[in-house]
């Protein structure tokens, strides 16, 4: 379903949804005590901790978030933002950074809450960041080499280290909850006393929901290995599947019957050679990702999965029941049947069974007018369905 | 006198960290700050010098991933609200005034100029780590980015690293 932006909301909407939660994130930022240098660099000096505790409580709240987001498909990790990993720049420019925040006091987002309350140092950091962007664009040529190198693409630490995310939010909260005892214990030392207290039940049940979901990760079977256990498969007795005949096929296509969607899941080889009409090309292991949702859900349509054979078919939309979408059709035998019964019908030698001999005849008639029918609805190209990645970062 | 009663660091972090998930799930993004002024500088350094801004190896590539004008981004939209969301809280929590913080040992000139310094270093070092501390560590803890969590520990690194040599910016003697 998220992200909501582009599919549904617009991007013009977008900016106004910017302008609410830059609201919302200023406010914070100025509550949590933000808009103090004096304040952020306490961290680095022992005497005030509530950057770590903001910082922190807000990364593992996001975190376990998404996780839960994540389980139960509410948002597409393959759409939204990640961070690049290009492993000199990341390392470089975090440690410029960090010499700044010492030096200035702040970074650029407590620097626009320190202004808009009246901060003249934060105006003048503002200004300093300005100039040393505008270093960066006139530098860019010299630079180029150090902030393109060792590029890896964008993962997340589930790609890096092979571990679920959502052990690494368990991870992280203990993390957390570790430091927030420990800096506890240091401005007790430096400052006398404590500037906060830690909230034990609100962490404890972030470690318990992390936890949980991350063992169901790891013991739960995947979509993945659900296909592969459906890869496999020869006996479907277990399920049902919604089946449309051959013959109610041909009548409906030659009624040129707009409510039918049909989903090839052959090879891209076969689809090219012969395909229903406006027919979409598909690879059921990729049901899962986002764009399939728009395919699968239009109201007032017969979505039916055809392949040569009715194996394949069946295979195709258990992985699509896998990933819910339920209400699919299969084509009776595969287009193998459809060719036998209708576009290479031959009429039997043998005396017809008076019952059959109405349908026979129809046959005929879709045998000589269906492949005229089925040529001109070619679909034109191979639609190429691609999740687009959102643009983010600064 | 300026108002020390702040909200609660968890009960922020909580709020913030929703926050982070909901433009998640939103727009596919998460926060960010350095990219703001970032648009900015473009914005003007390509009105005011469009000549030198042509041809330049930056702006090819910028151009080729950036479609319409740099002022109608996110995060530019995004800054807006947080200056307004600011200067709200800095009127409900009486702290609206005009200042200049600083060390008890740095006179107002030697803090001026360190912010301007620390501000310059910073906003570089937000274009090679591509993000802020916004856009890179934060948001990229939220969606898990190895790159984002790299440049968090190094900007929290890097910064517990220099702050020996820059206490008496900061401390008492």
């Amino acid at each position: 379903m998220g992200p909501l932006v582009p599919d549904i909301i617009s991007n013009e909407l977008s900016l106004i949804i910017a302008l609410l939660i830059g609201i919302a994130f200023g406010f914070l930022l100025e509550q949590a005590g933000f808009s103090s240098a004096k304040k952020l660099v306490g961290l680095f000096y022992g005497y005030d901790f509530t950057v770590l505790r903001v910082f922190f409580t807000a990364g593992i709240t996001a975190m376990v978030g998404v996780v839960i987001f994540d389980h139960f498909h509410l948002i597409d990790m393959n759409v939204i933002y990640i961070n690049p990993l290009f492993l000199w720049s990341a390392i470089v420019g975090g440690l410029i950074m960090g010499l700044g925040f010492v030096i200035g006091g702040y970074c650029p987002g407590t620097s626009i809450c320190a202004a808009a309350i009246g901060k003249k140092d934060a105006m003048y950091f503002i200004l300093g960041a300005a100039i040393g962007i505008l270093g960066f664009i006139e530098g860019y040529p010299l630079l180029e080499d150090l902030y393109k190198s060792a590029n890896f693409g964008m993962p997340q630490l589930v790609d890096t280290f092979n571990v679920p995310n959502a052990i690494f939010a368990f991870v992280f909260v203990m993390i957390a909850i570790t430091a927030f005892a420990l800096v506890v214990k240091i401005e007790q030392k430096r400052a006398g006393a404590p500037v906060c207290r830690m909230s034990t039940k609100y962490l404890a049940s972030l470690a318990v929901i992390s936890f949980v979901i991350g063992v169901s990760q790891v013991f739960l079977p995947s979509h993945e290995q659900h296909l592969q256990r459906i890869e496999n498969m020869t006996d479907f007795s277990a399920y049902e599947f919604n089946e449309i005949s051959t013959d109610e096929l041909a009548i409906r296509i030659l009624q040129k019957d707009k409510s039918l969607h049909f989903i090839a899941v052959d090879s891209l080889e076969q689809f090219k050679k012969f395909a229903l009409p406006n027919a979409i090309h598909a690879d059921y292991r990729n049901f899962i990702h986002r764009e399939w949702e728009k395919v699968f859900r239009i109201e007032n349509q017969m979505t039916i999965i055809y392949a040569e054979d009715e194996v394949t078919e069946k295979r195709a939309v258990l992985a699509a029941r896998d990933v819910g979408f339920e209400d699919v059709y299969i084509l009776k035998g595969g287009l193998k049947a459809f060719r036998k019964d209708i576009l290479e019908f031959e009429m039997p030698n043998e005396p017809v069974d008076p019952a059959l001999q109405d349908t026979y005849r129809f046959r005929i008639v879709a045998a000589s007018q269906l492949p005229g029918i089925i040529d001109a609805a070619k679909p034109k190209a191979v639609e190429k369905i691609k999740p687009k990645r959102v643009l983010g970062g600064c | 006198m300026e108002n020390e009663q702040y909200m609660n660091p968890f009960r922020v972090g909580v709020l913030l960290g929703l926050l982070l998930l909901l433009t998640i799930f939103i727009t596919g993004r998460g926060l960010g700050a350095s990219g703001a002024v970032k648009s900015a500088v473009i914005e003007i350094e390509k009105t005011v010098a469009a000549s030198h801004t042509e041809g330049m190896q930056f702006y090819k590539e910028y151009d080729a991933t950036h479609g319409e004008s740099p002022l109608k981004s996110f995060l530019v939209f995004e800054i807006i609200g947080a200056l307004i969301g600011a200067f709200v809280s800095g009127i409900i929590s009486n702290r609206l005034k005009f200042t200049m913080e600083k060390g008890p040992q740095v006179t107002t000139n030697t803090r001026i100029a360190m912010a301007i310094l620390g501000g310059a270093l910073f906003g570089f070092g937000a274009q090679l780590g591509r993000g802020c501390t916004s856009g890179s560590a934060l948001s990229g803890m939220g969606v898990f980015s190895t790159g984002g969590i790299l440049t968090m520990f190094a900007i929290f690194g890097g910064a517990y690293a220099f702050a020996y040599f820059f206490r008496k910016l900061w401390l008492q003697a």
